[in-house]
Order: structure tokens, then sequence, then C-alpha cells
């Protein structure tokens, strides 16, 4: 039976959305799907996160959990094999949680709003797959399937030079899964030692381990800059600004919050856990890349002036800390790239959220234009701020706890090469504040700008309880850090097992 | 003589049974009774095909081994009918519009010769049974592009189509008759001339002889260079026809390109025939791609984007094993699927309203939402975004390509890979066309005939399903299994 696996539901419920979304016939029928939907995906995520704590608490340590496959394209070995570790677990979370809010977020969305959600259940269906896969195929296919909805959401609903930044980014990132689609077949034909069969089985491959130090080298290059073009790596990045600021609220949130994770997530599951002489050989090339990213990201967004640019950029700049991260390969600074992926998908989707709210209020996203908006909506104003500090990384948020990780761990590598990187990442820490503080003095303080202004309203019930949802995880990252750390330490042991045998 | 070898072409006799009864139906029938001529070509096809599927399949030879039938064979046959079948579906409307009803029956039986010479073309394993095919499939071709008598582009297509043919024939015929005269032997049997390539070193003449085989191929297939008359063929051309041209004209020779390379010239694949279809299928992609995208004519737009396509079918060829055929003829299926998708769509609105131009699907999700939910998603599959079928057969088929491991082959992928990104480009114009473009809609809303709606939820069916149920492509797989040892033996 296939439904015995809980993981699979994570596939049927979007697939359920779907046909739902395709029999509704007006927009109380499409909320009401949405709604029960996604709360049932969030309370399933909610279970999945439980019992998998206590069956690793019961002293279960395989590698990976609720482990299930189902043969597909047999003469190629591709099957649907699915398993996760506690960083999946913690990823298929905050996917739940962001799909949650942005339902509400674009609870009053405008045309077509059928169009749109079955879009968004087609994009929420291929992250979840993509984190619940361990065949490569499966993977890459669900991959893909996140991809492209994107161009119909940005070009559709979006504003501003929507078609362009729909164009550039569903573009941008194709071709980065063209150099994906060619490193995962390379790995798929050097899987297997001569004469046994090939697979596209994540962890047979590293058990294997049989891809020679040569075919190494190429691929991992090839993975890497596949996956980093989503983890938005300079100097790929520029797909990131143009798109998150054209894209309708909910897109941004799930854009920036779930789908530039995979890439992450893709980066230390394929590039570094199957190719890990290459990425201890390879890893300064692109701790020079993101490094950049870092620091580039967060100097751009000190001179935008649209709100929406300001947080792609800052976003280029966090999600080029978790590569940054990723690429120390030990234990810490990976777990704080993992810790950083969840920081910033929620404090990231926040940001669009209110971002949202506030120009659907004043119809201008321009910092210039707004001032004084704490006294007129206070409720979106200290929302706002709480997000900024969890960006600039206050203590008691969890933008805090994944930077201190990250850098703790970097710092572990005592060359000069890591060390001038690490201080130049920690620099950007400044002047992310130095751009979110004046951002909040600009908009939310000092006189009003516009006197049109005086008459906006604060927010509504839909967009409190979307905000709360976020604002309730990430102070739960930042003071209760523990539980999370332990769990994503514990799935990168057979990783860092790999790279230091490689390394030896 | 034994006339139960006649038994082994089954397919072709089938076929030759459906075309003498909408023959004979169309030539003695009454005026009001030719009414019913589609349906009943319609009927009697599908149950031909059905019945080719379900029926057991003696594999094996006929004519002392001129003509040669096997599993895989057979479902190429199947799948070219299939295509058929689609096509069908979409001309109805046409063919019984006032100007071309009176010739309605000529349609089909054109189209059921040509199909004849193509199984001929697959199945031949004698050159002169081979040219037969292939003539047989070509020349009544330019029948049913000239078919719209009464316009000026139709005949222009028509005298285009018909040059390059007959100039492709002679180019292919050239170099067969180097082949014939490096035999010494006499013999035109594919397998003669197999061990006689494999024997001999690969003289200047035998490039030269693979070279003009390639080339007269390459004009059937529009492989880039030989592709400038397909553009203005397929524009002028009825765009039934123009759907028929660009799947199973063009799906029946890649196959029969495979059976010629494979079989005959097997023995020089690293030496020869590797390098020149590496550097065409390069050309082939890039220009047929980079053509496509200023395309302001769906026909013209189709045309570009089927060169490109073909060069990705080439990728099969040249991969030159079990894994490459099972992709190239799986690829061939989800390509017939996805461009007649498309073909659908762009016939149900040409009948509809006359319209052809890109500009003209502007807005149109407002008044057409089907129409477009359709052509966005043979778009998507001919991008190849999962999960439709477009995806697993592009996939597939540059897996097969890498099984040899080598870095030449690599790169080639990666090359097309690339070039999949500029191809999303242009599929995508098509999909901001009718989805963004906030222009007011030019095409008013209206109602396909049943016909049209059958075969566009089809091709749905196809685009959505062929990928996601393996069993398509294991079915091939299990097919070509069994036929490994003939078709790849000499390949060195």
């Amino acid at each position: 039976m296939i439904l015995e696996n809980i993981l699979i539901y994570f596939v049927i419920i979007p697939l359920l959305m779907l046909a739902g979304l395709a029999l509704c016939r007006n927009m109380n029928q499409i909320r009401t799907v949405m709604t029960v939907l996604s709360t049932i995906l969030l309370g399933l995520s909610v279970y999945l996160c439980v019992d998998f704590l206590a069956l690793r608490a019961a002293g279960n340590t395989d590698p990976m959990l609720y482990m299930a496959s189902w043969d597909w394209y047999t003469p190629l070995n591709i099957k649907l094999a699915l398993g996760v570790d506690g960083i999946s677990v913690l990823m298929i979370m905050l996917s739940a949680i962001i799909v949650f809010a942005g339902t509400f977020a674009s609870w009053k969305i405008d045309p077509l709003p059928k169009n749109f959600f079955l879009w968004f259940a087609l994009l929420s269906m291929g992250v979840f797959g993509f984190f619940i896969s361990i065949d490569m195929f499966t993977m890459f296919m669900f991959y893909e399937v996140a991809l492209i909805p994107m161009y119909l959401l940005i070009g559709v609903w979006g504003t501003g030079r929507k078609e362009y930044s729909a164009m550039k980014l569903t573009l941008m990132l194709m071709g980065g899964s063209a150099f994906l689609m060619l490193g995962l077949l390379g790995i798929y034909w050097h899987s297997a030692p001569e004469g046994a069969p090939l697979t596209w089985n994540i962890l047979e491959i590293a058990q294997n381990g049989a891809i020679d130090r040569s075919w190494q080298m190429y691929l991992f290059p090839l993975t890497f800059v596949g996956f980093g073009v989503l983890g938005a790596m300079f100097p790929f990045h520029t797909w990131s600004p143009d798109g998150h600021a054209c894209a309708p609220t909910a897109v941004s949130m799930l854009h920036a919050g779930v789908l530039m994770k995979l890439g992450g997530y893709g980066c230390f599951r394929i590039s570094i856990f199957l190719l890990p002489e290459a990425a201890n050989e390879l890893a300064w090339v692109f701790i020079i890349l993101t490094g950049i990213s870092v620091v580039y990201g967060a100097f751009s967004a000190c001179v935008q002036t649209d709100l929406k640019y300001i947080n792609a950029y800052s976003s280029v700049s966090h999600c080029g800390m978790v590569l940054f991260a990723i690429l120390m390969l030990n234990t810490t600074a990976m777990t704080g790239a993992i810790l950083q992926m969840l920081s910033h998908g929620l404090m990231t989707a926040l940001f669009f959220a209110l971002i949202g709210m506030i120009y659907g209020r004043t119809h201008t996203r321009d910092i210039r234009e707004m001032g004084g908006l704490m006294k007129i909506m206070p409720y979106l104003g200290v929302c706002y701020m709480i997000a900024g500090f969890a960006s600039l990384g206050l203590p008691g948020l969890s933008g805090f706890v994944a930077e201190m990780t990250i850098f703790f761990g970097s710092f572990q590598h005592t060359d000069l090469f890591h060390r001038a990187f690490v201080i130049a990442g920690t620099s950007a820490i400044v002047v992310t504040a130095v751009y979110i503080l004046r951002v909040v003095g600009k908009i939310l303080l000092g006189p009003v700008q516009d006197e049109h202004h005086l008459q906006l309203t604060d927010a509504t019930w839909y967009e409190r309880f979307s905000t709360i949802t976020l604002i309730v995880c990430i102070a739960g990252i930042g003071c209760f850090p523990n539980w999370i750390n332990e769990t994503i330490q514990q799935s990168f042991a057979p990783i860092i097992r790999v790279i230091e045998q490689a390394a030896i | 003589m034994d006339y139960s070898q006649f038994l082994t072409m089954g397919s072709e006799l089938m076929l030759l049974v459906v075309f003498l009864i909408v023959f004979l139906f169309d030539t003695f029938g009454g005026a009001k009774a030719r009414e019913y001529t589609s349906p009943l070509a319609l009927i009697c096809f599908s149950v031909m095909t059905v019945a080719m599927w379900l029926l057991p399949t003696n594999g094996g030879e006929a004519f002392s081994g001129m003509y040669y039938t096997s599993g895989i064979i057979t479902v190429i046959k199947t799948i070219l009918n299939l295509g058929v079948i689609l096509v069908i579906l979409q001309s109805v409307k046409w063919i019984d519009s006032e100007e071309a009803k009176i010739r309605r029956g000529e349609f089909y039986e054109l189209m059921m010769v040509t199909l004849f010479g193509m199984y001929f073309m697959i199945s031949a394993r004698h050159f002169l049974l081979f040219i037969i095919g292939l003539e047989c499939a070509s020349l009544p071709l330019a029948a049913m592009v000239a078919f719209n008598k009464n316009q000026y582009e139709s005949h222009e297509a028509a005298v285009k189509y018909i040059f390059t043919a007959v100039f492709s024939s002679a180019i292919l015929l050239l170099g067969l008759s180097f082949v014939y005269a490096l035999s010494g032997t006499g013999s035109l049997y594919f397998s003669d001339l197999a061990t006689q390539v494999a024997s001999g070193e690969n003289s200047m003449l035998l490039v030269l002889a693979i070279a003009f085989v390639i080339a007269g191929f390459g004009f059937k297939l529009s492989l880039v260079p030989f592709h400038l008359w397909t553009a203005d063929t397929y524009q002028g051309a009825p765009t039934s026809v123009t759907a028929y041209l660009s799947v199973i004209s063009k799906g029946s020779a890649s196959f029969a390109f495979l059976v010629v390379l494979a079989q005959v010239f097997g023995a020089a694949y690293s030496q020869v025939w590797e390098w020149m279809l590496y550097g065409l299928i390069i050309i082939t992609i890039t220009i047929g791609n980079l053509f496509a995208i200023r395309q302001k004519n769906m026909k013209r737009f189709m045309a570009f984007s089927s060169v490109s396509q073909a060069g990705y079918i080439m990728l099969g060829i040249i991969s030159a094993n079990v894994i490459g055929m099972t992709s190239m003829v799986f690829y061939i299926l989800v390509y017939i699927f996805s461009n007649l998708g498309a073909f659908a769509v762009i016939s149900a609105i040409e009948n509809k309203t006359g319209k052809i131009g890109m500009d003209d699907y502007n807005g149109l999700h407002k008044t057409n939402p089907w129409l477009s939910f359709a052509m966005t998603l043979a778009m998507f599959s001919l991008a190849g975004i999962p999960p439709f079928a477009g995806f697993f057969s592009k996939i597939l088929i540059f897996n097969g390509a890498l099984e040899s491991g080598s870095v030449a082959l690599y790169v080639l992928v990666l090359i097309a890979l690339i070039n999949t990104i500029i191809s999303l480009y242009y599929y995508l114009l098509v999909v901001k066309a009718m989805w963004i473009s906030p222009e007011e809609p030019v095409v008013g809303e209206f109602r396909s005939s049943c016909y049209e709606r059958l075969g566009m939820w089809l091709c749905i069916a196809g685009i959505v399903g062929l990928g996601i149920v393996s069993w398509f492509y294991t079915y091939i797989y299990d097919a070509s299994m069994l036929d490994a040892t003939t078709f790849f033996a000499n390949l060195i």
C-alpha cells in the first residue's frame, strides 16, 4: 500500500490541493481548500518533527528515517526513494510554515485567483518533493517543478518590470539547472564500481564511493554552480533582486523563504556528500565567490531605495552566508548554515509579507516617500522592527544564533585565507545593521511624509495571523536553539565522516 | 515461393486494407455517404493501430532478408500511427471546409500512402526496398503540401518541398552508389554492405559515401545546414500537413537514419560518422534555436523549433546504444504528443479565425482558457519542464548519450543543455503572449469542434501521462533489448 509512508503525503496533499482547486468555482471555495490543506500540511510537518525526534531519542541512529522506495524507471534503476534526516525534517517544517503563511498573505489575490493558487500548489509540491527525495532523479525533477511556476506567478501577478524579471529569473535558474543536470547524470554514470548496477540513490552512491578523483573535479563545479545559482551565489545572483522586487507578496515569501534554500540544501546533500574529494580541493574557489556575495549583497542593500530591493540584496548576502558556511566543511559551521537557512527563511518571509502589507496601503515601496508609519500602523511597524532585528542578529532572535554559529565554526580554520574571508564576512553584519536601521529610521520613525498616509488602517485579522505565526517561530529558534542544533549536528555526522575520509 | 512470408508484413498489409476501404468508399460512395469519410478513416485507422499493437508480432525476415521486422520496429510503427490519429483529429475541421471537402478522400489516401512508404523505409534491409519506401514517403507529401490549391503559398511550399525531396534523394542515391562501388559484390543488402564496411579500411570513398548519406537524411530531417526549405514549406502548407511533416515524417526518418547508420555503417562509427553527427547536432540545435527566437508566425516558429528538436533526436543516434535507441523512440513518442498538442491549438485557432501570428495569441486566456492551458502544457513539454513528458524524454536521451563516458559527449550534452535554455526562452514567449501580455485579446471566444477537442485532450493526456507513467519507457526498452544485437552488432 502506497500510503503507509508518512512522507509521501507531502506530495499527495499538494496534489489534492491541485485537484481541489481545479474544482473550485469561487473565491470562498479556493480559500477553504487552501486553508484546510495548508493547515493539514503544517500539522503533518509538526507531527513528522515530533515523531522524528522521538525515534531519535529512542536510539534510532540510521542516517535516514522513514525510508521507502518504489520502482519507477526500472531499466535505469530510477526509483521514487524517500527518506529524511533531521535537516530535511526542519526544511519541511519551514516550507509548511511558509506555505501556510503565504496562503494568508495572498488572501485577496487578484486577478485569476484560481490559477494563482494552482501554480502556488505546484510550487509547494516541488519544494516538499525535493526535501523528501533521496533519489537524485526525483530530487532533480521536483527541483525543476518548483522553479517553473515562478515564471507565471511573477509574470502574471507581479508588479513593475514583471515580464523582464520573470524571464530573467526563469532563464537564469534553468541555466543553473542545465549544469546541474549534467552533473547529476555524470554522477549516475560513475555511481557504482565497474560491473555493479548503477544507482541514483544518494546513500548508495555515498556508500559506494566509486567516483574517482578526476571525475569529481569535473562534476563538483557543475553541481555546485547549478545549486549555487538558486542560492544566489555571486556572480549568478542577478535574478534575485529583480525577481523578488517584481513578485507578488506570497511568491516573494515562498521564493526567498524556501526556494533559495533548495540551493543550499542541494549543495551539501549532493555536491559535498557525493563528491567530497573535489569539495576539499575546490572549496576555496567557491569560498571566494560566496564571500563576495556576502559583502557585496550587504553593501548593495545600503544604497537601494525600494523596500523590496533592499530585502532582495539582503537575501543575497544572507544566502551567500549559507553557502559560505557549508564550504567550511566542519560540523559547527554547517550547523550554522542550516540555522541560517531556517532563520533567513522565516525572517525574509516575514519581511516580504510586511512589505506587501505596507505597499497594499501606501501604494509605494520607495523609502523616500514614506515616514512616521509607526504612528499610523503600530502593529505593522513593530513587526517590521522585529524582522529587522532578526536580520541584523539581535540576540534572542534567530539571526543571532545562526550567525554566531557560522562564524564560530568558520574561525576553526586557522589558515590566513579562511581567516581573511571570515573577517570580511563578519564585517557584513555591521553593514546589515546600517541598512536595516536606515530603513527603520526612514519609514517608521520621523515625520509623516505624505498626509494621505494618515488615513491608513492597521493590519487585518488574516495579516496579523500570518505575521504572528512567523514571529513566534523566529523567536522560538532564537530562544531555544538547542534542540534544533542537536538535530542538525546528528544529521551532519555521515557527511562530515565522508569529508574527513576524503581529506586523508 | 512461400506466400506465408507475406504474413510477416502484417502491419503493412493492415494499412493496405485500411487504405483500400477508404479508397473504395471514397470512390464509390455517394455524395451523402462521403460526409462520413473522416469518421470512417479515423475508426478504421484506430482499429488497425490497436490491432497492430495487440496482435503478436511475428518478428523476422521476408523475401530473403529484404524486409525485417521486430518488436521495436512494431513499436515505432505504432507510435507513428498514434501521431497519424492525432493529425486526423486535427484536420477533420479543415478538410470538411467548403474549399477542401470534395478532395476529402484524397487527403486520407495520400496520408496513408506516405505512411506506407515510411513503414517500408523503417523495415527495409535492402537499399532497393529502402529507396522505394523513401520515395513513397516523400513524393505524395508534396501533393499534401499543395492541398490548398487556391492558395499561392501552398503551391510555393509544395514546389520547395518537392525540389528538396528529389534533391536529397539524389544525394542519398549518390552516396549509396559509392557504397555499392565499395562493396564490389553487387549486393545491396544491409548485412553484406556492413561486412564490407567492417572488413575494408576506411577509404576516402567510404567517408564520402557516409557524408552523402548523412546529407541526404539531413534534408529529410531538416538538420542544419540542410534545413533551408523547412520554414517556408511549414508556413505555406495547410496546418494539418505541417503537423504531419513535423512529427510523423521526422520521426520515421530519424528511426530509418539510426537503422542505416548502425546496421550498415556501424563499423565506421567512431572513426567517421560520430564526428560528422557531432558537428551536425551542435549546429542544428543552436541555429534552430537562434532562428526560432525571432519568428512571429506560429508555423515558422514551430518549424525552427522542430529543427532544433531534430538535433535532440540525433543525440539518441550518436549514443549508439540500447539506452540511446530506447530514449530516441521515447523522445519521438513524446515529441509527437507535445508538438501535435501545439499544432492542435494552432489549427483550431486558424480554422476559426484564420489568425496565425504570435501576436494574435495576446490575452488568449481571457477568451479561451482551455486552449491557452493546452498550449501552455505543450510549450512546457517541448521545453522540457517537469512534470510533463518532455522533461523525461530530454533527460533520458541525454542520459543515453553519456554512457560511453567520453568527455566529448559530455561537452555535446552540455551544449545541448545550454540550448534548452534558449529554447525555453522562445517557448515562454508564447506563454507570455497568452497569459501575461496586457493587450486586449485578438481571438474571440469560440468552441472548437468535438474532433479538435478530443485531439487536444489526448495530447494533454499524453503530455501529462507519458513521463509520469514509466510503463511506456520500460515497454520500449524491453522491445529494444530483444533487438539490441541486430542493431549494434557491427558497432565499433
